[in-house]
């Protein structure tokens, strides 16, 4: 009775076109799996060659004299941490803050639509440009390489992904919020601190993560900022270490417990990385959609 | 189309005179202009007081527009503009001595779809009395069940206040949204197709909820459902194209329209 049914009209499906689904799930398949490839290898990688020095006193040790076996990167976990957080301080604010104004107050002037622009263009400026840019307004005006020229760097580098990924959590909040508060005589500001901005933080907070775990890593901006200090760090305007100057410079030394301590330090950093960003995923996901 | 929006004037005025004499909002030869594109035409209406008016027509006849002007909502959108008058107890709500805010404290407005806050209820309720600084809890509570009470919802839901309200049902989440736009005792009552999104027996309550708050409110909805206006209003307004075609006692409209455009539009000819 079925057979007859899907029978009468069509006879079979033509089996050139089952095929080709097939082959084309297949070969999609196949491809999305090689993507995985880079992620896993350097993963396995690090794992082989960072985890045999991976101790507590590599992590709060100070970077050895060549040819020395011993100590450890702790200053460079310091730095590294107190740079981002400078950034942070200085990016943070100024991009949620910018975004509020170009998304809630000012939507369509073209004043909005030129940070927007700006800040687009911003994105794609190589990071050591963004050293370049610190290291002429800090570094040689205030006589010295400091961690502070090394926060304001990644903070020029974080400031316009903050901007565009809070202007995006801002547009994901439903107008029909903003036409109930403004229904019942809220002012803009009400508006935006009691009822749009709570509901955007976790996407702001989750661009802001993301912004946070990519500067974490860059090397070009705090090599010609921040430079690199062999001891702990006393104030915000010496030079400081950080981990990827730290792997910079080791990877490159002839010692191979160098060597092995830059791979340890590599591995450090990725964890870091890694482990933020999923905080952020975590945390910051959208709890209701 | 002049003499016909002309010809409403008059048969509204006439009306108006004849049974009402404290006319409550005034739309005198009102334009409104969505950048270059007019939305509305020469419009004159007078809506009663405490009376429930409903705005019918079809899709873009511009019902929704003038809704949103008698609360200026429509400024928050760029590129506005509007010609001509609306007055509320004879005042012009585009006076410079007029507060936006303080205007749409005094109206209250309930969406097409329901947009309670993503707070508890008790916090959706009070939201408008925050906002103007009112924090004495007795003050509050006292909203709080005033207005759960007048949308018939004091029931339902006194026990659990506290829990977010996007966990309520439709019908219950639409009837706190009208709680939540009397909490600040607003004299007008703006409802923009508030049962679109609701199944019959959630539109019931809300059409009962409407009889019952026009003692308190006066009451202007736009609906697309030409049996809930009859049901529901004393006065209907019908609006084709941006213009004022009719407007009179809902049973007269109903029964023997003047226009032949709006006979064709409640008996289901078009629109």
């Amino acid at each position: 009775m079925t057979k007859h049914f899907f029978h009468q009209q069509e006879g079979r499906t033509s089996w050139i076109r089952l095929v080709r689904n097939q082959v084309l799930t297949l070969l999609c398949f196949l491809l999305s799996a090689v993507t995985l490839i880079p992620l896993f290898s350097i993963l396995f990688l690090l794992l082989k060659k960072g985890l045999p020095l991976l101790n507590l006193s590599v992590l709060t040790g100070l970077p050895p004299a060549p040819g020395l076996e011993e100590g450890g990167f702790g200053n460079a976990i310091l730095g590294t941490a107190m740079m981002v957080g400078i950034a942070l301080l200085l990016s943070a604010p100024l991009g949620i803050l910018g975004a509020i104004f170009i998304h809630e107050y000012a939507p369509y002037a073209r004043f909005s639509g030129l940070v927007r622009f700006v800040a687009k263009l911003l994105t794609g400026i190589p990071s050591i440009i963004c050293g370049a840019f610190a290291f002429a307004f800090v570094v040689l005006t205030t006589g010295n390489f400091s961690a502070l020229a090394g926060g304001v760097a990644l903070a020029v580098l974080m400031l316009p992904t903050i901007l565009i990924t809070s202007e995006q959590a801002l547009m994901g909040v439903s107008s029909s919020y903003r036409d109930a508060s403004y229904g019942l005589g809220a002012t803009a500001f009400q508006t935006i601190w009691r009822v749009v901005f709570p509901e955007a933080l976790p996407a702001i907070m989750m661009g802001v993560m993301l912004a946070v775990a990519r500067a974490a890593g860059e090397t070009a901006p705090v090599l010609f900022t921040a430079l690199f200090n062999q001891n702990w760090t006393h104030s915000l305007m010496e030079p400081i270490a950080s981990l990827s100057v730290f792997i910079y410079n080791f990877s490159s030394l002839p010692y191979p417990y160098q060597v092995r301590m830059a791979w340890t330090a590599s591995l450090v950093l990725v964890v870091m990385v890694t482990g933020i960003n999923v905080m952020a995923q975590m945390f910051f996901r959208k709890k209701h959609s | 189309m002049n003499g016909q929006a002309a010809n409403c004037e008059l048969q509204t005025t006439n009306y108006e005179r004849s049974s009402h004499s404290d006319d409550f909002i005034e739309v005198k030869e009102f334009d409104f202009f969505y950048g270059k594109k007019q939305a509305l035409f020469d419009i004159d209406l007078e809506i009663p007081a405490r009376q429930v008016t409903a705005f019918i027509g079809p899709s873009g006849c511009g019902k929704s527009t003038l809704l949103r002007n008698f609360n200026r909502m429509n400024e928050l959108i760029p590129n506005v503009s509007h010609a001509g008058d609306i007055t509320i107890h004879g005042t012009s709500i585009f006076d410079s001595s007029v507060e936006i805010i303080a205007l749409r404290r005094r109206i209250g407005m309930v969406f097409q779809k329901s947009n309670p806050f993503p707070m508890s209820l008790y916090e959706n309720i009070v939201y408008p009395l925050r906002i103007t600084g009112q924090r004495k809890r007795t003050v509050l509570d006292e909203a709080v069940e005033r207005c759960l009470k007048a949308v018939f919802l004091w029931d339902e839901v006194k026990d659990r206040l506290h829990e977010n309200a996007l966990g309520l049902s439709g019908g219950q989440m639409q009837r706190l949204c009208i709680a939540r736009a009397i909490a600040s005792q607003p004299e007008i009552l703006l409802m923009d197709e508030p049962c679109s999104a609701l199944d019959p027996i959630a539109t019931a309550k809300i059409e009962e909820l409407i009889v019952e708050l026009k003692k308190d409110f006066t009451i202007v909805i736009v609906t697309h459902s030409m049996h809930q206006a009859s049901r529901v209003s004393d006065l209907t307004a019908f609006f084709y194209l941006g213009k004022l075609i009719e407007c009179g006692r809902t049973s007269k409209i109903f029964t023997a329209p003047i226009q032949k455009q709006t006979e064709d539009y409640i008996t289901g000819r078009f629109g």
